[in-house]
């Protein structure tokens, strides 16, 4: 059928207005003030970063907050080589897993100001943080190198 | 069948704004009901959860809600995106295979997030009523005008229905929306979309809820009185309204008789109709007795959380049964534009 329809434009906006919770709040506020905030399971003890207000393996509430350090340990990494958003970034750079010190689960975040070829895991690195604050993870603008020895690898082999 | 029984239930306050996330909200249910059953969450043997992306703006929203259950070691977890009562009937079936004893139900649903009535405009037809944007309000004031054209009731009986439920939910305390107005004075109110008045119409609430089901004697050790599942059923209709009489549902007549709704009489049933008329077509097809109490918690006018209204419905049957009230109990739930699909869940004692 020459004149069969094959499509139409039918155009769907939605827009959302984002509710973080009580925990994921608090976190963000502290991002302002540059204070990062884990939250403590009472049952297995784990420091949970972000925080969740609930700890995801043992399925009960978190209140016990705890401040974590800017400084933490690179458990593993990939060096990009293409630009992926508007925010263009120094190519090549590093995306790494970090384990902040005082947590037991790692963030993602970028890693700069280190030649890539010398990023390994062990490496202790520090939160580089933006001028402008405001609740939100790209207060911390990127990592860098902490200038510390790296962290001996029975140190984070449970975090990869 | 395998004897299965609704053997804890609980809910949050409705509101129309909550200050907490899916997981913070589902945490508080989840808690409660297993609590009430006194059963640790490593003895829950199947997990099955009802909600909608399309309310929350994220995909993939209820694997976050996860964090409210604990999914470490692995555990055997379903979804639908569906009310929670559609999750309930997956549960029910997944106890029949008969290798596990326990089952957590729960649904969440933050309607504030977005302009739920462009969100529901999306569960419609994609090409002849979504592009129209025909909103769920005017869709059940649609199937109103159909009901008043059938010459069998006015909207007075819209205004009784409405008052009933609001003075019923004053009794409620996790209702969002209670009032003591007589439908008489109901019906000075104008129009929001003729023929429906504000009053015919829910609240836009958030909240979330959780059931405990148990088969066999399990049940009986996890609490006194269970509400034992005597028949469960859905059934849909077409999707095209206008290929459907809007004024019947025989969608809900069939899963009634499917659920053994007729055996005996019903002394409470908890209806999921959002709009006053809904109730009127409801209780025609069930065609329940005089005597059956409809709606002790206000139903869905007190307060309508998408995807939780329907399992709050089969909860509100359940503790009827389970805190003595009720001998036999019904629980209804609905989906989709003007009643278009319907599940039925008897729920009864047993010595």
């Amino acid at each position: 059928m020459s004149d069969a329809i094959k499509g139409f434009t039918a155009p769907v906006r939605l827009a959302y207005t984002v509710n973080a919770g009580r925990a994921a709040s608090r976190f963000l506020r502290g991002l302002a003030e540059r204070r990062i905030l884990g939250q403590r399971c009472p049952v297995c003890k784990k420091v949970n970063m972000p925080p969740r207000g609930a700890c995801p393996t043992c399925g009960v509430p978190t209140e016990e907050e705890v401040q974590l350090s800017e400084v933490g340990t690179v458990t593993t990494f990939c060096i990009i080589n293409i630009q992926f958003d508007a925010q263009a970034r120094e190519l090549p750079y590093a995306c790494a897993s970090i384990l902040l010190d005082g947590a037991d689960t790692t963030l993602f975040h970028l890693i700069q100001e280190v030649p890539v070829a010398e990023i390994r895991m062990g490496m202790r690195v520090r939160a580089v943080w933006d001028d402008e604050r405001r609740p939100s993870l790209d207060s911390i603008r990127h990592f860098r190198a902490a200038g510390e020895p790296d962290a001996p690898y029975d140190s984070y082999k449970e975090h990869l | 069948m395998r004897p299965v029984a609704i053997v804890s239930f609980a809910q949050t306050p409705f509101v129309r704004r909550t200050r907490l996330n899916d997981a913070e909200l589902v945490m508080e249910v989840v808690t409660a009901a297993l609590e009430r059953a006194r059963l640790p969450r490593h003895e829950i043997g199947f997990c099955c959860s009802g909600s909608s992306d399309f309310l929350t703006g994220a995909p993939f929203s209820f694997v976050g809600a996860l964090d409210a259950v604990g999914a470490w070691p692995p555990i055997q977890e379903s979804h639908v995106e569906m009310d929670g009562a559609w999750a309930l009937y997956e549960a029910w079936v997944r106890l029949q295979h008969g290798d596990l004893d326990t089952a957590l139900v729960y649904a969440f649903g933050r309607s504030s997030l977005g302009d739920l009535q462009d969100v529901l405009v999306q569960q419609l037809d994609p090409y002849y009523l979504a592009p129209l944007g025909a909103d769920p309000i005017g869709l059940a004031a649609l199937q109103a005008r159909a009901l008043l054209d059938g010459g069998e009731f006015t909207e007075r009986d819209f205004a009784e229905v409405a008052a009933q439920n609001r003075a019923r939910a004053q009794s409620n305390r996790h209702a969002q929306v209670r009032g003591s107005r007589p439908a008489g004075a109901l019906l000075d109110e104008p129009y929001l979309a003729a023929p429906l008045r504000k009053h015919d119409c829910p609240p836009i609430s958030d909240g979330a809820a959780a059931i405990v089901l148990a088969a066999g004697d399990r049940a009986r050790a996890l609490c006194e009185r269970p509400a034992w599942i005597a028949g469960i059923d859905h059934r849909i209709e077409p999707h095209a309204l206008g290929a459907r009489d809007l004024t019947r549902s025989p969608s809900t007549e069939r899963a009634a008789r499917e659920a053994n709704a007729h055996e005996r009489p019903i002394d409470v049933a908890e209806l999921h109709a959002p709009f006053s008329p809904q109730e009127l077509i409801l209780r025609r097809a069930l065609a329940l007795p005089g005597s059956t109490a409809i709606n002790p918690s206000g139903g869905a006018l007190a307060a309508n959380p998408i995807m939780v209204a329907g399992l709050v419905r089969l909860g509100e049957a359940a503790a009827r049964v389970i805190d003595g009230v009720a001998a036999r109990a019904l629980g209804h739930a609905t989906s989709g534009p003007c009643l278009q699909q319907n599940l039925v869940c008897v729920l009864e004692a047993r010595p």
